[in-house]
């Protein structure tokens, strides 16, 4: 599989990251190392002064091209703890009453000497497209895009799987739901096979898994209660109904009878397994108010885990990070 | 009529319609071709063309370009891709109906033939409109468009309401034995797909076209083209399934053809890594085994045409994200070295690939064109096959310059064109 396309522009000529657009041809030398520079951060945003000057005197615009709470939030909370100035900037796009070019909006903002743009949009490449057309000075973080990648969602998700399992060897990882439409889910399966999981396995019907799903790196399933055999992390998708244009499941409820899960289904599971979920959460819908609130969640960890995660791309990416000196 | 003596000389004259292939003079006075291989007798040249290296074959007809006017000046005009068009050898070019206005009465056929007849460079037979403003409901006045001129009809990339509308056409069009062109594709299973569904598309999360909204579209006409006896055309086909399904009509007498856009014998769903919107095109590149079998067929004969599929876009039109940017290749000029490619590789014989360019599209059309016989119209092209030429600023004519190929070599390149006995390429500053 060529991967060219997508490492060439995201990394400098010696191999440092440049813009972040895609888990997609990183090596596991320059994962580990987003996650080992958010270890450090992690004790910043746990003590009482949380800041670092690592990024003072940068400004860093968050475009959102698409409505997010959550993750425009930890974008920004991330830079403010770096000490960089950040300006939001919310784009609702209409199809009927498109005023300027997405090329104008960013030739507009490079116009304000700006340094990084933090993006979210709701078509594949947006990201990739903006990073092809600003200025060198540029960094592009991509926020999500599409269907196509969330990077640093799927970098927080495995440092999360790290500090509770320890490493990667030997894990088998299950997603569960809307694969589809998920950008999650396709980045965390690139961060995953990289890093050297033993099997990653997709659970949905087949309305939500992706034409030739295999070769994403991943062993499909239809039935839950197979998908979760022995696997040591869950992860949960939401069921994307504002992004169901036509008829993918027959309903909500029959969906959870088959997709849901629940504590009996859970069992399946190794017993030391840890139950994830990029949230928004639809309670009921993919997963039982009691799961997601029990011992084996680790869902509001990898809300926290958001942060240190995104210090640690931005500081990199600006070359400002910890590791300044140390080559890629 | 009356025209120019020209003498084509010193050339490799290469004519699949009667299997000539020798070095030899062809002869063209009063607009047609006079001689073949030998001078007749008493034949004095007012021109010479030196085609010494060169092959000299007959221009080439182009089922489907676009040239964006009337409506879409801003992307194209009649004059500037007819100049691009004779660049590229192609003498004959059809264009779809899908204009603004919609060719669908007399007066757009007229508009378009007049403004092509002034510009003096490539001949333009349009494609009248199969319903009203290709609006899929109402039959459009064929016998009227036909009268016109149209030899063949088609609703280009728009859907009919339902099969009724399309049977209640194509009965129509056989009364008057008008060609209905097919461009294959099923709306509700395209869905809101910029790229072939496969692996590529699903790890760039593009939304997908699969294979089925061509193979479902030809599945339900093919049995309507059969009922009703119409002459029928599958243009640009970019699955190997449907020209499966077409050949095997054709095996049992059904009166169809096919043809493939030149670029899908080149490119297929991994062009599009990276999101290079250079690459979006309608329908989708596919596989490497549909490319194969696409080349497969153009080489036996199954696909007897090969087209441009031109489309030439404004620079915006590319600038934007993936799925908003609009589909569709710059192609005139390379329709002749991208094919020649396949020759000097050796996936396609010489006489096959100029065959595909001459006359397979004549005969789909029923055009005395592309052959090189005393008699026949002098549309005429020679190239130099061993020419390197790079697609740039400068060697490049089309108003479009949206291609992936820009900027990247290419070998066999055109040096002369002859419409109708005139050289109108190069032109009279550059010869």
């Amino acid at each position: 599989m060529s991967v060219t396309a997508a490492a060439d522009i995201q990394l400098t000529a010696s191999g440092r990251l440049r813009h972040f657009l895609t888990i997609e041809g990183l090596s596991r030398e320059l994962l580990t190392r987003i996650m080992d520079t958010a270890e450090s951060f992690a004790g910043v945003t746990a003590q009482n002064v949380k800041k670092v000057p690592l990024l003072r005197g940068k400004t860093v615009v968050n475009l959102f091209f698409e409505n997010s709470t959550r993750t425009r939030t930890t974008f920004e909370l991330a830079a403010k703890r770096l000490s960089a100035d950040v300006l939001n900037i919310n784009i609702a796009t209409s199809a009927t009453s498109k005023g300027e070019s997405l090329l104008d909006t960013i030739r507009n903002l490079e116009a304000m000497h700006v340094d990084m743009f933090v993006v979210r949009h709701a078509q594949s490449g947006a990201a990739h497209f903006i990073a092809r057309h600003v200025a060198p000075h540029i960094s592009v973080l991509n926020a999500g895009d599409g269907r196509h990648a969330h990077p640093t969602q799927a970098m927080l998700d495995v440092f999360t799987i790290r500090r509770a399992k320890g490493g990667f060897a030997g894990l088998k990882v299950a997603i569960v739901g809307d694969i589809l439409h998920s950008r999650v889910a396709r980045s965390e399966i690139w961060a995953l096979n990289t890093l050297g999981v033993d099997e990653v396995r997709v659970v949905a019907p087949k309305t939500l898994l992706p034409a030739h799903v295999e070769a994403l790196g991943v062993v499909p399933y239809h039935d839950l209660n197979e998908g979760l055999r022995d696997v040591d992390v869950v992860i949960m998708l939401r069921l994307q109904l504002e992004r169901m244009g036509s008829a993918f499941i027959p309903s909500e409820h029959e969906y959870f009878q088959r997709f849901g899960l629940t504590e009996k289904r859970l069992e399946k599971a190794r017993p030391d397994v840890i139950v994830m979920h990029p949230g928004p959460i639809n309670r009921g819908i993919e997963i039982d108010s009691a799961i997601a609130d029990g011992p084996r969640s680790v869902i509001l960890q990898q809300v926290t885990h958001g942060i240190a995660v995104r210090m640690a791309v931005m500081s990199m990416a600006m070359h400002a990070g910890p590791d300044l000196e140390v080559p890629v | 009529m009356s025209g120019p003596r020209v003498l084509i000389e010193g050339g490799r004259i290469v004519d699949p319609a009667s299997g000539f292939d020798g070095t030899g003079v062809v002869c063209v006075a009063d607009g047609v071709i006079v001689g073949v291989g030998s001078r007749p007798d008493g034949f004095e040249a007012d021109h010479r063309i030196d085609a010494g290296g060169r092959i000299v074959c007959p221009g080439f007809i182009d089922l489907c370009a676009r040239l964006r006017e009337p409506g879409q000046e801003h992307k194209g005009t009649i004059v500037s891709e007819g100049a691009a068009a004779v660049a590229g050898g192609i003498t004959t070019l059809c264009c779809p109906p899908d204009t603004t206005p919609v060719i669908d009465t007399p007066a757009v056929v007229k508009l378009v033939t007049e403004r092509a007849e002034q510009a003096g460079k490539v001949r333009v037979l349009p494609i009248g409109a199969l319903t009203r403003s290709l609006n899929g409901k109402d039959l459009s006045e064929m016998h009227a468009l036909k009268r016109a001129g149209c030899l063949a009809l088609s609703n280009a990339d728009r859907p009919l309401a339902n099969l009724l509308v399309l049977r209640r056409a194509l009965e129509y069009a056989a009364s008057f034995g008008l060609v209905v062109v097919f461009r294959p594709e099923e709306p509700w299973l395209c869905s809101q797909g910029c790229v072939h569904e496969g692996a590529v598309g699903s790890r760039l999360g593009l939304p997908g076209i699969p294979e089925t909204a061509e193979t479902v579209a030809v599945a339900q006409a093919l049995p309507l083209i059969e009922q009703t006896g119409v002459r029928a055309h599958f243009g640009q086909l970019s699955s190997g399934r449907a020209v499966e399904m077409v050949a095997e009509a054709r095996a049992r007498g059904v009166h169809v053809s096919a043809d493939v856009a030149v670029h899908h014998l080149h490119l297929t769903e991994s062009s599009v890594d990276g999101f290079d919107a250079l690459c979006h095109s309608r329908p989708p590149f596919r596989t490497t085994a549909d490319r194969d079998a696409l080349l497969a067929a153009v080489a036996d004969g199954r696909i007897s045409a090969v087209c441009s599929d031109h489309q030439p876009h404004e620079p915006d039109a590319k600038l934007d994200v993936f799925p908003e940017t609009e589909p569709g290749l710059s192609s005139l000029q390379t329709l002749l070295p991208l094919m020649y490619a396949l020759v000097a590789e050796g996936r396609l014989p010489l006489s096959a690939a100029i065959a595909r360019l001459t006359v397979g599209p004549a005969a789909i059309l029923g055009l005395e064109s592309g052959r090189l016989a005393p008699g026949a119209p002098a549309d005429v092209c020679v190239f130099d096959p061993a020419a390197v030429w790079v697609p740039a600023e400068g060697g490049w004519v089309s108003a479009g310059r949206n291609t992936p190929f820009w900027e990247r070599a290419l070998t066999g390149r055109v040096t002369a064109t002859l419409v109708g006995g005139r050289l109108v390429y190069p032109g009279e500053t550059a010869s």
